[in-house]
């Protein structure tokens, strides 16, 4: 009987077991169901799934985000351009679920290879965007059997409407020691953000905060009663940064001067910049007024899940492959 | 050198002349704004703790450490002597470096310096060293009103708590990790 044990024992011993896929059965098996209902609240308001190429020749340029090169082109670091080119055609409600690739973001709320979910909707403004985002999460929470108040990070935070909604100024006047125009003057718009206001949003409900200086949404409208602001909000639970939507910018030459810019900036940064997207800008001419929103999957099956870190809804982490 | 995306918990880089070493760390990136790289720093002579936000592009220079068997041999003042066990070269400690080690020394007691760009700033210490008591009360035997452990003062000047049953010219053995009395040396 001895001899037995000991003998399976070692045959055990030979089999390496994958404890932390083991112990992420029950979350990925969550995270199916967010995707599915998620994919329900789209075909149920009449979008249809699209595919765009996740290997692009070049991305958005855009100062702080940056491509993982794949042979002569680029994995896509968001499907934004090909999808507004859809837009452009007269595809009025698309939406996409796809993995997105941006370079050297790791942390425990970063994964350099993500999961996006995407979607446009001709017609609407930031605005409207907003309470679409909204409904999207309070009936992808009541699919999954999630109640209006989930618990995350000790917080518990009512998804009932209305959501909480501050602009960008009004967060740096009521959380921060210094005001938007100044911390921008100084360089330390990113630090006051990270360390000042984003841990106040989104506490006792979701929070969009809103109207960001204009030089912080490369593709996005700027407010038409004031040009220092762009129409960019960006959507917060629990501190957690999970979604970034705005009203699209259409006019072409502008979106170049946008994009030169950019690239000056990544140059300045001493980094690699990108080719102009011509057959993006070509056609942007075409696109009708919209808005669009991309929101990171990972994050949302963590607030749903409270995992205290991305790597906890995943299968495998770069780390682990 | 190091860069701010190399940063993780556990490593050791130079800032301001000091060598630090990481022990808190997260990456943050507020919304198309730039890469931000949160760390809490301990300064590896000082102790204290910094609060420190890196940017993409910061770099470091590694704080490398070396850590070399010697000897203590003597003191003077404040001034405490060691030897290289392998070069025969002797380097001088002062006690403010030292911090509690300098309790713990023992006349040819094998510790491992670590160095900073060749500078001492520290000892590792065996875990149990034997020092002598030089100092303590007697134990009136029957009294039980002060129970247990009773002052002590050792060799070295060090002061701590010890059995009531341990006299003066001793020697005991004490967890240099607790600085606590372990247990009496049999001679």
């Amino acid at each position: 009987m001895r001899f037995l044990d000991f003998s399976r024992n070692l045959k055990n011993r030979s089999v390496l077991k994958n404890w932390s896929l083991a112990r992420r059965k029950k979350a990925l098996q969550e995270r199916a169901n967010i995707l599915q209902a998620v994919r329900y609240f789209f075909f149920a308001q009449g979008f249809f799934e699209v595919e765009t190429p996740h290997r692009i020749p070049a991305p958005a340029p855009e100062s702080h985000i940056d491509a993982i090169p794949s042979g002569p082109w680029f994995l896509h670091t968001s499907p934004e351009l090909c999808m507004k080119r859809m837009l452009a055609e007269g595809y009025e409600k698309i939406f996409q679920i796809c993995r997105c690739w941006r370079e050297g973001e790791r942390g425990s709320q970063h994964i350099p290879e993500f999961t996006l979910l995407e979607w446009y909707h001709s017609g609407m403004d930031y605005l409207m965007l907003m309470e679409e985002c909204a409904t999207l999460i309070q009936t992808v929470a009541s699919k999954v059997g999630l109640g209006e108040k989930i618990i995350f990070r000790d917080q518990t935070i009512d998804l009932a409407s209305p959501w909480e909604r501050i602009s960008v100024r009004e967060a740096f006047h009521e959380y921060a020691d210094t005001s938007m125009e100044e911390a921008l003057m100084n360089g330390l718009f990113d630090e006051i953000m990270v360390r000042d206001i984003e841990p106040s949003l989104g506490i006792r409900k979701p929070t969009f905060i809103y109207d960001y200086p204009a030089q912080r949404g490369a593709l996005a409208r700027l407010r038409p009663e004031d040009k220092t602001v762009a129409e960019r909000f960006e959507l917060y639970v629990g501190g957690l940064e999970l979604a970034n939507g705005f009203s699209e910018l259409v006019d072409p030459e502008e979106q170049r001067r946008r994009f030169e810019r950019e690239n000056e900036n990544r140059r300045g940064m001493g980094k690699s910049v990108y080719a102009m997207p011509e057959k993006f800008l070509e056609e942007l001419r075409e696109m009708p007024p919209s808005a669009g929103i991309a929101l990171g999957i990972d994050r949302l099956v963590m607030i749903f899940l409270d995992a205290p870190s991305i790597d906890e809804v995943v299968a495998f982490t770069p780390e682990e492959l | 050198m190091y860069t701010a995306s190399d940063l993780r918990k556990g490593l050791k880089v130079v800032i301001d002349n000091d060598p630090y070493m990481v022990t808190f760390f997260e990456f943050s990136k507020p919304g198309k704004g730039q890469a931000l790289y949160r760390t809490k720093l301990r300064n590896m002579i000082t102790g204290l703790t910094l609060d420190r936000t890196f940017r993409e592009g910061d770099a470091f220079e590694p704080a490398s450490l070396e850590e070399r068997p010697m000897q203590y041999l003597y003191k003077e003042g404040d001034h405490y002597h060691f030897m290289d066990n392998k070069t025969y070269e002797q380097i001088i400690i002062n006690a403010e470096s030292l911090g509690e080690a300098k309790n713990f020394l023992t006349d040819n007691l094998n510790v491992k310096v670590l160095l900073f760009r060749d500078k001492p700033i520290g000892v590792e210490l065996p875990n149990f060293v034997n020092l002598r008591v030089i100092k303590t009360e007697l134990w009136v035997k029957g009294d039980t009103s002060k129970a247990d452990y009773k002052p002590a003062t050792v060799e070295t000047g060090y002061e701590l708590r010890i059995p009531p049953f341990v006299g003066e010219g001793e020697l005991i053995t004490i967890d240099t990790r607790s600085g606590e009395y372990s247990t009496r040396v049999k001679e």
